[in-house]
């Protein structure tokens, strides 16, 4: 899982011109359409058959599916649990990345292998173990019954298993980050008398700016787009427990295809402006890399 | 594990590490220990039950030889795109580049319900395929369709860095001594790109198979021929047989563990390789 690798970029320009590390012209052509056919039917396609089909049916259609009671109560949960689930995670991330940055103990790697793990959990698997604490059936079930509490198939539970499927991604951004800074800076402000609020605030804070908006971003993409997980803890109450994803499968299994890919367009929309977002944050995290160095 | 630390004058330690750790319990340990031990009350003959009956096995079956041909493609294409995009100049490559990351970014619903509905046989790529007789959405081909869509990204974002720290005069010293440019690339390039190039295999494969949203559109989801095993969870789930939804969550999540475990070793032999050159 492999966000954070794509950030260097080498200066290969002057490989092209030597005649050894050459291929013929007509390989390389072959191989530049090979690959660029095979990404337009896994990757261009899709996203524009989203806004052709959104748009299939005119322009009033597509609104009004937007704007209909139901997809509005969607789009509120949806801001609602990324609006909650983001900030914790990125608190998380936060002192996950200082304890293990800045400071030496044993039993790292198996920490930072276990902030990890969510990733590698089916996200089916990710909303089941919430039922399985929380649902009727399980541990904490009857306890929540007797006092009428609901956290699963309830606002409550879309909230925490959002929070496992975005767990890992603002932590695994800072934590190699952090520990290329080392801990200079920190101490020499330290020394001088800062206090350690301060010396986050205005010293790490700052040098780590980029790498963290960066994670909160892919954060905020999944939290506003996990299906699988929320799924299995929503309960599927329309105007109630639907988030824009759950909202799209509802409307596209009624055969109601310009209002399934109306809606998905948002969530369309939504990546585009993540990868843009993304792609500017690393050209700017290379750019403060390289200014380090 | 041991939390005793050497001396530092930074202040904070005890405060960040014992929010992480709660966290962490809270959020993850604790619920998915939960999962294993409400599957342990089901027995070892009984867990063994469920996860064997020809329905369950047939799931499997679809769910990681899709998986595998999924990861299988996106090697061969990965390779070729991080290859194109490290090595070739041609219009529009930032764009291509940017574009790569659209399964990480694009919700796995729209994914699905796009797919679905470009491979089906109305659908832009799947109607070229009618003439032949081959239908894909719908059948276990979807299910290979979705799962190379969702791996795309592992296998180029894995292989990109290597390609762009690769020392070129390796290359020109091979052109040199007199090597094609295809003993070249199969006896300088390919071995130091070898170790990526599994990584990422690994990582698009372990991706796949607990892959859901962007699979149950196009799958059809007939049961013994395309349903796929997080599927089958939910289906257990919806008819309140949470043993059975327990049991079948556990054994993935064992298959997820070995994953995991199989990818950091994967990653660690990368690294050293690279540290020994």
């Amino acid at each position: 899982m492999s966000f954070a690798v794509a950030v260097a970029q080498s200066p290969h320009g002057q490989v092209n011109s030597r005649l050894a590390n050459r291929e013929p012209v007509w390989v390389r052509w072959t191989l530049i359409t090979l690959a660029l056919l095979f990404l337009t039917g896994f990757l261009v396609m899709p996203l524009a058959v989203v806004f052709s089909q959104a748009f299939s049916k005119g322009w009033s259609v597509y609104v009004s599916a937007l704007i209909e009671p139901n997809a509005l109560a969607a789009i509120r949960l949806t801001l609602l649990v990324a609006a909650i689930t983001v900030p914790l995670n990125l608190v998380f991330g936060l002192s996950a990345a200082w304890s293990i940055a800045k400071f030496n103990f044993s039993g790292k790697s198996l920490l930072i292998t276990l902030i990890d793990l969510p990733f590698s959990v089916s996200p089916v698997v990710s909303g089941l173990i919430y039922v399985l604490m929380f649902g009727l059936q399980g541990w904490f079930g009857g306890w929540l019954a007797e006092h009428d509490i609901k956290l699963i198939f309830a606002v409550p539970g879309i909230v925490m298993a959002t929070i496992f499927v975005t767990f890992p991604f603002v932590a695994r951004e800072l934590i190699p980050l952090m520990q290329a800074q080392g801990t200079d800076e920190e101490e020499a402000a330290i020394v001088l008398g800062a206090s350690g609020w301060q010396t986050f605030w205005r010293v790490t804070l700052p040098n780590i700016k980029w790498g963290l908006l960066y994670g909160v971003i892919l954060s905020n993409a999944r939290a506003m787009g996990e299906f699988g997980a929320v799924s299995v803890v929503s309960g599927h109450i329309r105007g109630l427990t639907n988030t824009i994803p759950l909202h799209v499968e509802i409307l596209y299994n009624e055969y109601n295809s310009a209002a399934a890919f109306a809606v998905a367009s948002l969530l369309a929309l939504l990546a585009l402006v993540t990868l843009a977002l993304k792609s500017f944050l690393e050209w700017r995290l290379h750019s403060s890399v390289a200014e380090q160095e | 594990m041991n939390l005793s630390r050497k001396h530092s004058v930074l202040p904070g330690f005890n405060l960040a590490m014992g929010f992480t750790l709660l966290y962490l319990s809270l959020i993850v340990l604790i619920p998915l220990s939960a999962t294993f031990i409400k599957s342990a009350s089901l027995g070892w003959g009984g867990f063994w039950q469920v996860i064997t009956t020809p329905r369950v096995l047939a799931s499997y079956k679809l769910t990681f030889s899709a998986a595998l041909i999924g990861a299988g493609i996106n090697t061969v294409f990965g390779l070729l795109i991080a290859w194109v995009l490290v090595r070739y100049e041609f219009f529009g490559k930032k764009v291509i580049d940017a574009i790569v990351d659209l399964p990480f970014a694009l919700p796995t619903a729209v994914a699905g319900i796009s797919l679905a509905t470009i491979y089906s046989t109305k659908g832009w790529i799947g109607q070229l395929f009618v003439p032949l007789g081959i239908k894909i959405a719908y059948t276990p081909l979807g299910v290979v369709v979705a799962l190379t869509f969702i791996g795309l990204p592992f296998v180029v974002r894995t292989v990109q860095p290597v390609l762009e720290e690769f020392e070129v005069e390796l290359e020109e010293a091979a052109a040199s001594l007199g090597a094609t440019r295809l003993q070249t690339f199969s006896r300088v390039i390919f071995p130091t790109v070898w170790p990526a190039l599994l990584t990422g295999f690994a990582l698009a494969f372990a991706r796949a198979v607990g892959e859901y949203g962007s699979v149950i559109f196009i799958a059809g989801n007939i049961p013994m021929v395309s349903e796929i095993t997080p599927l089958l969870i939910i289906t257990k789930l919806e008819q309140y047989d949470y043993a059975g939804a327990t049991a079948l969550a556990s054994s993935m999540l064992i298959v997820s563990f070995v994953l995991l475990l199989t990818i950091n070793l994967l990653q660690w032999w990368g690294q050293h390789r690279h540290a020994k050159r």
